[in-house]
């Protein structure tokens, strides 16, 4: 599907001609990121973070089969191949170096983007299965990255997937029998190890499986756009390429070269020192946390300290899930018509507070659980789930959003018209939709 | 019919983390919980200056050697270095003839089956060995130190926050707990004084620790270059050489580290001007602020309010 | 189609859009050159690892070899066999004329002085990979007196060279050394 004005695809020799005859992939690729796909003139920087997370999904592929290559799944030899990956294995430092951060970077750019869809309104009609989609890679995303860093089988790993696993054993009647079946015993061993290797292999091309589906829904009804204004002429829109291959192109440059900054000259600021330890079951490091990028959940699932009904425990875990399956209702939660935050003040500054709560929530998450870090995830916790079910509902009923510009074009080029109309009789009267 | 259930959902759950920050408070006002003496006397590491520190850190191979020549008179009776192999002495500056030596002497021989009756034996170790662990498995280890595991020191300086650092700090930390004053002029609370088996070093997370000051005094080694042989020089040395243990390919990280830096940032560059050409072409400057910009549409809106026109 | 206004340009026009060009060439070359560059690590790390290149040398007791006698052991996971000479195998392997041989090589070129009744060699025949027989007590040694190759027939020589069958080269000499009179490290 594209816009009417898109350019159909003209073989350009002879031999793309006799391939795209028989395999129409050629006309595929003109359509989806060739010069046969308009997209909105006005994007921003915020939208250049769904190439980078495809980017970065093939980065992580890439050296987790090369790393594979070398990888033992034993619970006594896993630590001891990871350091032969890292002493012995010609360029393997880079390899295991450029695997860990670059799990750490392909969450960066998810957050920065599942933001930006906050941000902008991109979860609202017509675009919720392609926000739901997304959220099934990022779950996808969490399990893989779980499962990852267990392979190497430090106390981290060891300890992480004991508590991970223990959520499991707070389902009341079932919990228990469900956590000695996910882990094919009764303490994370050799049996978890192998099955863990075994479906971390295999999630990212499930991820990739769900990426190609989240993209060709997004082809549907086009991008959105910063406004949050439909696409209405040829003049509101760009061919992909070059346009947006050339700002992709560079962007990608300048973040490939943050994340070969982190690679190459602090490969380890972002991990642990306790997973350089060989795991031992029977001696428990100081501080169990999760890899950074868990630590806001990690800070929900400990803000319940009350039994209440049923055990604080089942209440974290219940809450922790819950954070993530709210969003899957967001479209129906936040009925504004209007997309962008430009363009609603009171919903603006509520994202800004959602944003440092976030912030709050992972800090705490990383912290010792001393009583004012446990106040102070209490509260913001209760900020999370207020800010979605009920501030949300709330401001898109009773908000009074900004006048929309009746198009991208007029909105981008402020056309000569708008400009010179005496005041009050401009053509384009201030419409909250259209 | 979500925007009924989702509010519902959303207030049982701040109801709970209320209940839950009310408990919380109250405990906490009607207990203060005390300092406890790790909070007290526990001390950050020293800054540890050493010529693998910074993106451009690189290994002083002298400094190296000293601190093998530490490892191994001190440390190699009770710790292992069992991810090491001899081979790779190579990268200190040692010679293919010296290797073989170092590991045809070394004190602990490798295990090996003998070749006529088949029981377990040991043997001398050759290059292509990794160093042998001192004891053969952890409970040897313990049995021979008051129930205390000697860690393996292959990994030490990246398993410990701010590793190379807190090495030295520890090996240098050891201080008489009777006389010990912390920064505020406190005495050690007899509870924290170490037991018996236990010295007090108040680097150590739990401030007492099983190990006895490894080095004691100037001169415990004899450096083959004649540095003089301090127990402020012992300890950095030896500190230099787990940091390499730990981290051998650093010197080659940060060589290909600028290598790709350099590389990206002009490829970078360039894509930067070549999407500036491209879109030269697309007349996309907008203006700084138009009439039609959220900001000047709000104080359009506030205008037109006070003036008192609808519409 | 992209452009809302025609580009103003006098004269010069097509000067004008090569030059232009020229930077999105050189950023997508500077790409390619950095895509192509990070193929390299990725198939160089399949290349074997430094504990694997550190070959053990594998330090054999020649003492107990009578001569006659021949023992198989391992090289680099490989097996290698060491032969005790006899003086009669000795002068027949220097009485064959190097132009009857497939791969003409001396006895001399395949010992050491001194030390000729020392045949070592791999024990990897050169057709397809076999292990010879003719190491062991009553195994079959070929019509030569040295090693046969029961896959596809191949006969080696006292000399343990190739002289009827399908191989095409002598069994691999592998570099060896004399650490002392009763000790050879091979690698």
């Amino acid at each position: 599907m594209s816009f009417a004005w898109a350019t159909p695809y003209e073989p350009k020799s002879d031999l793309s001609r006799w391939f795209d005859d028989r395999l129409p992939l050629p006309r595929l690729v003109h359509g989806a990121i060739g010069g046969g796909y308009p997209v909105p003139r006005n994007l921003n920087y915020a939208w250049n973070f769904g190439v980078l997370a495809g980017i970065f999904l093939t980065i992580q592929i890439v050296t987790g089969i090369v790393l594979a290559m070398h990888y033992f799944a034993s619970a006594d030899g896993a630590f001891n191949s990871v350091e032969h990956i890292m002493r012995d294995v010609n360029g393997g430092w880079m390899l295991r170096y450029a695997h860990a951060n670059g799990a750490s970077f392909f969450f960066i750019v998810v957050y920065i983007h599942i933001f930006r869809g906050l941000f902008y309104g991109s979860y609202k009609a017509p675009r919720e299965l392609i926000w739901m989609l997304g959220l099934v890679i990022y779950l996808l995303m969490m399990a893989t990255a779980f499962m990852g860093y267990v392979l190497p089988w430090g106390q981290m790993s060891y300890w992480g997937a004991q508590v991970i696993t223990g959520f499991f054993s707070a389902i009341p009647l079932v919990g228990d029998p469900i956590r000695i079946w996910l882990l094919g015993g009764f303490v994370p061993d050799q049996a978890a190890l192998t099955r863990f290797f075994s479906l971390h292999y295999l999630m990212p091309f499930v991820i990739a499986g769900v990426v190609i589906l989240h993209i060709w829904s997004l082809h549907i009804p086009g991008s959105s756009n910063p406004t949050g204004v439909d696409v209405k002429t040829e003049k509101d829109t760009l061919p992909f390429h070059p346009f947006y291959t050339a700002k992709d192109g560079w962007f990608v440059g300048m973040f490939l070269t943050l994340y070969c900054a982190v690679l190459f000259f602090a490969p380890n600021a972002l991990g642990h020192p306790d997973n350089y330890i060989p795991a031992n079951p029977l001696s428990t490091p100081a501080h169990i946390v999760p890899e950074w990028y868990f630590l806001p959940f990690y800070a929900i699932l400990k803000a319940f300290t009350v039994d209440f009904i049923v055990p604080a425990k089942l209440w974290g875990v219940v809450a922790m899930f819950a954070s993530i399956l709210l969003l899957f209702f967001l479209s129906w939660l936040d009925r504004s018509p209007v997309r962008s935050g430009h363009y609603r003040p009171v919903f603006k500054r509520f994202y800004w507070l959602l944003v440092a709560d976030v912030f709050v929530l992972g800090w705490a998450g990383g912290s010792a659980a001393t009583p004012m870090v446990v106040a102070i995830s209490q509260i913001a916790t209760a900020y999370y789930f207020a800010h979605f079910l009920i501030i949300l509902p709330l401001i898109s009923k009773f908000e009074r959003p900004l006048p929309l510009p009746s198009s991208i074009t007029a909105s981008v080029l402020h056309g000569e018209q708008e400009e010179s109309a005496p005041y009050g009789l401009a053509k384009s009267a201030p419409a909250a939709a259209e | 019919m979500i925007r009924k259930i989702g509010p519902i959902v959303g207030l049982g759950f701040v109801l709970v983390l209320l209940l839950s920050l009310y408990s919380g408070l109250s405990a906490y006002f009607q207990a203060p919980p005390e300092a406890t003496a790790e909070e007290g006397f526990h001390l950050y590491p020293k800054e540890l200056h050493l010529a693998s520190n910074g993106p451009l850190g690189h290994f002083d191979r002298q400094q190296l050697q000293r601190g093998f020549q530490v490892y191994k008179e001190v440390c190699a009776a009770c710790h292992g270095l069992t991810l090491v192999s001899f081979r790779d002495l190579a990268a200190l500056g040692y010679e293919e003839p010296e290797i073989k030596a170092i590991a045809n002497q070394w004190a602990t021989e490798v295990p090996s089956v003998n070749p006529d009756t088949g029981e377990a034996a040991t043997r001398k170790a050759v290059p292509s060995d990794r160093f042998p662990s001192p004891y053969a498995n952890e409970t040897a280890a313990r049995a021979a130190n008051n129930n205390a595991y000697p860690p393996d020191l292959s990994l030490i300086t990246k398993a410990r926050e701010d590793g190379s650092a807190y090495t030295h700090s520890l090996l240098t930390g050891y201080a008489n707990p009777d006389t010990y004053r912390n920064k505020d002029g406190k005495a050690l609370p007899a509870s924290s004084k170490p037991a018996q088996g236990l010295y007090f070093n108040p680097y150590f997370a739990n401030l007492n620790i099983a190990m006895p000051p490894p080095i004691v005094a100037d001169g415990q080694v004899t450096y083959a270059d004649g540095t003089a042989p301090t127990v402020e020089q012992m300890s950095t040395d030896v500190s230099a050489f787990l940091t390499w243990t730990a981290e051998p390919k650093l010197e080659n990280r940060h060589r290909w580290g600028l290598t790709v830096l350099i590389f990206l940032i002009f490829a970078t560059i360039l894509g930067y001007l070549s999407y500036r050409n491209i879109w030269a072409a697309a007349k996309r400057k907008v203006a700084p602020i138009g009439p039609l910009d959220p900001a000047n549409m709000a104080r359009r809106e506030d205008a037109k309010d006070e003036a008192g026109i609808v519409g | 189609m992209a452009t809302l206004e025609e580009p103003q340009v006098a004269n010069g026009a097509d000067d004008g859009v090569r030059r232009r060009d020229f930077i999105n060439i050189a950023a997508v070359s500077f790409a390619g050159v950095g895509a192509a560059a990070v193929v390299l690590p990725l198939v160089n790390q399949m290349s074997p690892s430094a504990d694997v290149l550190a070959l053990a040398s594998t330090e054999i007791d020649i003492s107990k070899i009578a001569p006659g006698q021949a023992i198989k052991t391992s090289w680099r996971k490989q097996p290698v066999f060491v032969r005790n000479l006899l003086p009669a195998e000795i002068a027949a392997a220097k009485k064959v004329p190097l132009s009857e041989l497939r791969d003409p090589q001396s006895l001399a070129e395949r010992t050491k002085a001194g030390k000729e009744n020392w045949l070592i060699t791999l024990g990897v025949c050169t057709h397809l990979g076999c292990v010879p027989l003719g190491t062991g007590e009553g195994e079959n040694r070929g019509e030569y007196g040295g090693y046969f190759c029961p896959c596809h027939g191949s006969h080696y020589d006292t000399a343990a060279r190739i002289r009827k069958g399908p191989a095409p080269t002598n069994l691999l000499v592998p570099e060896y050394a004399f650490t002392s009179d009763t000790v050879v490290t091979i690698g």
